[in-house]
């Protein structure tokens, strides 16, 4: 796999990071040395094991539709920094809409 | 027309809001409407060590459709993890299926313009959870987040790309919206976001072997709107291809204000979701009894009633149409119709003035504040040629909404009977038309409309105590023996 400059600038944007340009050759050498690691597991002839999706064998663990009302919007509340007394408040996500 | 060298090409992604009680893998309770951030719980606000389960109406509700759909059933499901990052998700994740949805194929048939049928084959249904709520039009500075809807369960209906106009779209919307609603598993209701529909449009050369670009369309809110912004869309297109550029990729939203769509963001690459299995629900297997025995309980469907009840009521297209539009109404219908054998009456009684009672108040059929036993005996009076049609829907029904009278006592009260003995018909009938020997001459010589006329005139002598069509029948005895 190559790891490109385009790579890393679009890891960081899903990954919400930020990197200087500067940064960019020592952490390319890192996630090299990380894929390196892991492809030793490439080694090992899987064809025919099914891929393992859960640790457990439990299966169907399924829940009655019925409502608890947990009355905790107060203290969800207290861990919001910006707020009112009804919204959690972020800075706004959304570029200005056309004049309507 | 350059319009007419073009094929459109939709595809259509419709969001189902599911009428549980509570939400998708939490118990905090499912509704709409509520004080934001009150149906909440540390599960759907994504709290360190809470753990999710899923709802067993979830499972139900989504193999109803699918079965109803004639969808293949996938008996092993696992849910996955679709990442992304914003506000009004807390986890930072959508809990949804990815490569094995519960439901794959199926199709529906749709009402075309010419009153045919055309059969839209499914890609896909799978169950997922919805994001929570950001309005942005509040505050200046920030966004308000309300994550009562975090978590709500929802059904994504996707179809191949095999819709060719916006009509078809609607009438693919409506349909929809009609079986969740027989089904009882959403209320449809698309100004309150229950039902939400998402069109990818593109369009080609008649003779081209590719699709062109598609654009996905966002924020039609109700199937009119579906109808128009499809129809803004596919204009535009056509205009940029004719006009030798290109379309981008891209997300629109449709302005109802305007009846346009606006760019709302860019997909140069598409998005990264980074599917992968979700870890804290376990897989889910279905076996073949409990999807049976969910088979066994569904209700006939719109399409299998219009067929029965053309076959059981030989009523008009027209009038099954309007009948099988609600459960309410067509199982209200089919019950009068055990007592009524006239099933035209019944079908025009309840499409007419019980159907315009309940638009006019919003309200399901359940709620009309008249016990179905009076409405029966009303049209039996109707039936036995014993009131008019007018009495009844003019006089009585309004009565009966108003009041706990009996049928009878307003029938008596009113002296709505008809009184063919007493009443000298012919008589009346020569009095009116000796009045009026002027217009006789010109019906008798082609101005038939004139009967109107003659009509109108006994019925108010007569005051509805006979029956119109026996005046009807007489008067134009009558105004043959006149013909020279």
């Amino acid at each position: 796999m190559k790891i490109s400059n385009e790579l890393i600038s679009q890891l960081s944007k899903l990954a919400k990071l930020e990197f200087k340009e500067g940064d960019f050759f020592a952490i390319k050498n890192d996630l090299k040395k990380i894929l390196a690691f892991i492809k030793v597991l490439d080694k090992l002839d899987v064809s025919d094991v099914e891929p393992l999706s859960h640790i457990s064998t439990e299966i169907n663990i399924l829940r009655e539709d019925l409502i608890i009302d947990y009355k905790c919007k107060k203290s969800a509340m207290t861990n919001s920094p910006i707020k009112d007394s009804d919204y959690f408040k972020v800075k706004k996500v959304i570029k200005k809409l056309d004049k309507r | 027309m350059i319009k007419n060298n073009y094929t459109s090409v939709i595809g259509l992604e419709i969001h189902i809001q599911l009428s549980t009680k509570s939400k998708a893998y939490s118990a905090d309770e499912n509704i709409y409407g509520a004080n934001p951030n009150t149906k909440i719980s540390p599960i759907s606000l994504a709290y360190p060590g809470t753990l999710p389960s899923v709802n067993t109406k979830l499972i139900e509700y989504a193999l109803k459709l699918g079965i109803s759909l004639e969808c293949d059933i996938n008996k092993k499901n696992i849910f996955s993890r679709k990442n992304y990052f914003y506000a009004d998700l807390p986890k930072g994740y959508q809990i949804t299926q990815d490569k094995n949805p519960i439901c794959k194929g199926g199709h529906l048939l749709i009402d075309l313009e010419d009153g045919s049928k055309k059969k839209i084959n499914l890609t896909r249904i799978h169950m997922e959870e919805d994001a929570g709520k950001s309005i942005h039009d509040i505050d200046p500075y920030n966004s308000l987040i309300d994550l009562n809807r975090a978590g709500v369960p929802l059904l994504e209906i996707v179809t191949e790309p095999e819709i060719r106009s916006s009509f078809e779209a609607q009438s693919f919307v409506n349909e929809i919206r009609k079986i969740v609603r027989y089904l009882d598993i959403c209320n449809g209701n698309m100004e309150e976001g229950s039902l939400r529909c998402d069109a990818n449009v593109s369009v080609m050369k008649e003779n081209d072997k590719d699709f062109g670009t598609k654009v996905e369309i966002k924020n039609m809110n109700s199937t009119r709107n579906i109808k128009k912004a499809i129809d803004f869309e596919i204009d535009r297109q056509i205009e940029l291809i004719e006009q030798g550029k290109f379309i981008v990729q891209e997300t629109r939203n449709f302005n109802a204000l305007t009846n346009a769509t606006n760019s709302m963001r860019t997909k140069e690459r598409a998005d990264d979701y980074r599917y992968f299995t979700e870890p804290d629900l376990q897989p889910l297997i279905l076996d073949e009894k409990y999807i049976q025995s969910i088979a066994n309980d569904l209700p006939l469907l719109p399409n299998e009633l219009e067929r029965k009840f053309k076959k059981e009521f030989d009523l008009s297209s027209y009038d099954i149409k309007l009948l099988i539009e609600d459960k309410g109404i067509s199982d209200y219908f089919q019950k009068i119709c055990k007592i009524i054998k006239n099933y035209k009456l019944v079908a025009n009684f309840v499409n007419g003035p019980i159907k315009s009672f309940l638009n006019t108040n919003s309200v399901p059929i359940d709620k009309l504040p008249i016990d179905r036993k009076k409405i029966i005996a009303l049209l039996s009076f109707v039936d036995n040629k014993k009131i008019s049609i007018s009495s009844a829907q003019q006089i009585i029904f309004p009565k009966l909404l108003n009041s706990d009278l009996e049928v009878i006592e307003i029938i008596e009260k009113n002296n709505l009977f008809f009184e063919n003995d007493s009443i000298d018909l012919e008589e009346i009938i020569s009095k009116v038309l000796e009045k009026y020997t002027q217009k006789v001459i010109e019906y008798n010589e082609g101005k038939i409309g004139l009967i109107g006329l003659f009509m109108g005139e006994i019925m108010k002598i007569t005051k509805g105590k006979i029956d119109p069509k026996k005046i009807n029948t007489e008067l134009k005895k009558e105004l043959e023996k006149r013909k020279k």
